[in-house]
């Protein structure tokens, strides 16, 4: 993992242009090894991924990739082994399985499918990792901010406004 | 509740008994009268003091009350207009326990479904191009009005159906589309005698932490889905698993308490009790259950799988769109 420097918050908040925020959840025998290999192989690819590496690409709940949307993602991407390789036997088959209908229920809710990959990525797929995160983070940008907390703010209502007690009526 | 019971400057010591409908069917308020015979022991050591559906009681009596006046308040009922808001403001007010009461009241219920929608599209559906629907004037209802005899007003529209603990605390919360009779009368017994479970900020009663899969007779033989199918175009096999059949049940994702009635009665469960478990998010966790159990070995078989799945959204969510982790529609 190459170090991150701490550096302290600017004093005044200067706005910064929009960059799409992608979270990416990487299993950890096949994928997670890919992105290293990426690394390693010093292969360029934007910082528009934040990675959460997982054991296994099985143990996505679809909840986590929700959430991930729910609390402000602008996508989210999926890599496991390629079906065969998983270190689990089968864990990437329900992967397989659960993921098409993850992507036809963010499609319900309107959720854009550019910004939902799935994916599989081999721990020799280096170079085939750095292009999909290049690629995704592209098309996740044409696809604009999804900022979801914000949506959901303008929907809800504005509670306790203009309520008066019944009682106060006559 | 045991405080309430030994209220000393209360003559006689009866019970308050309120019940409330917001965005709802009514069959909440008919599974209470489901206790049956029970109904008239109720009566014997509770008062009603609100149940608009069977009674006539207007907002400024409840307005009157006293603070917590009312012992055990049923909330039944999705918050979708600006007067289900102030109700329910006003009942937390008046009420010392409140239960959101069935699964609209719990999870947004089927009201909730309508949150897939727009404002704009329900009003459009409602009221400009359903085919039933004569409105040439394109009239659609109005918040205000000036009439020549004064200011009508009517209740805000909300843009999304929100549950009631959304708006205010509630002390428990009680699933089921309806709750079944037992379950309620269970609960009601329990209120009575003061045995409720200490207030826990929105503690589930009247069901069980298990899945209806547990409660469930048919047999499962781990077996995978190869195809899903329809119950309106195929007959189940007595007394195997639903889900195995490939008809889509949500027994593995629904909280247990309705004792399997659905699935005794040849009919996947709907999931109307609500996630089971610790899990939050009712419609993903039988996505992951259907996940699993998926006959394929190659992305294009899975994908033409899940292509036979009917409307998954509406499906896995049908009772729990607001306490899903998106909620609406973008």
């Amino acid at each position: 993992m190459p170090q991150v420097e701490k550096v302290s918050s600017p004093p005044v908040e200067v706005p910064r242009p929009w960059e799409p925020r992608i979270i990416a959840f990487l299993c950890y025998w096949c994928s997670y090894t890919g992105a290293d290999n990426a690394g390693t192989a010093r292969l360029k690819y934007p910082a528009n991924v934040d990675i959460i590496r997982v054991m296994c690409s099985g143990r996505i709940d679809p909840d986590l990739i929700m959430s991930a949307f729910a609390r402000g993602a602008d996508g989210v991407m999926v890599c496991g082994c390629h079906i065969g390789d998983c270190h689990y036997i089968a864990g990437n088959h329900k992967t397989m399985a659960r993921m098409p209908i993850v992507a036809r229920v963010l499609q319900d809710f309107g959720i854009e499918p550019e910004r939902f990959v799935h994916e599989w990525v081999s721990a020799a797929e280096g170079e085939k990792f750095a292009r999909l995160v290049r690629q995704v983070t592209e098309q996740v940008r044409q696809a604009g901010p999804l900022d979801w907390p914000g949506r959901m703010r303008q929907r809800g209502v504005g509670h306790g406004q203009d309520l008066r007690p019944w009682g106060d009526a006559a | 509740m045991t405080a309430t019971m030994q209220n000393s400057d209360r003559q006689p010591a009866k019970l308050r008994l309120g019940m409330y409908w917001a965005s709802s069917c009514g069959g909440c308020d008919i599974s209470v009268l489901e206790i049956a015979e029970h109904l008239l022991e109720l009566i014997e050591v509770a008062d009603i003091v609100l149940w608009p559906c069977v009674a006539d009681f207007k907002y400024a009596t409840v307005a009157g009350y006293p603070d917590e006046y009312i012992d055990l308040c049923l909330f039944s009922g999705a918050i979708r207009s600006s007067e289900q808001e102030e109700i329910a403001r006003l009942l937390r007010l008046k009420s010392r326990t409140l239960v959101a009461y069935g699964a609209c009241a719990m999870d947004g219920g089927i009201p909730a479904l309508a949150n897939l929608k727009s404002s704009a599209d329900i009003y459009d559906a409602v009221y400009h191009s359903n085919p039933t629907l004569q409105n040439p004037g394109k009239t659609e209802p109005q918040p205000h009005w000036t009439a020549p005899q004064g200011d009508l007003t009517l209740p805000r529209f909300y843009p999304q159906v929100l549950r009631l603990s959304d708006i205010v605390p509630v002390d428990y919360q009680m699933p089921g589309c309806p709750p079944v009779g037992g379950q309620v009368w269970k609960v009601l017994q329990a209120v009575v005698a003061g045995e409720v479970p200490a207030h826990n900020d929105a503690a589930r009663v009247g069901c069980d932490d298990r899945s209806v899969c547990d409660e469930c007779h048919r047999e499962k033989r781990k077996t995978r889905i190869g195809e899903f199918k329809r119950p309106h175009l195929s007959i189940p096999e007595p007394n195997l698993c639903l889900l195995e059949q490939g008809f889509i049940c949500l027994g593995p994702a629904t909280r247990a308490g309705c004792g399997a009635l659905c699935t005794k009665a040849e009919l996947s469960c709907r999931g109307c009790y609500g996630a089971a478990g610790r899990a939050s998010d009712q419609g993903t966790a039988m996505l992951s259950a259907i996940g699993s159990v998926i006959d394929a070995t190659t992305d294009v078989q899975a994908r033409e799988m899940v292509e036979q799945i009917a409307d998954p959204t509406g499906t896995f969510y049908r009772f729990s769109m607001a306490s899903s982790a998106l909620k609406a529609h973008r």
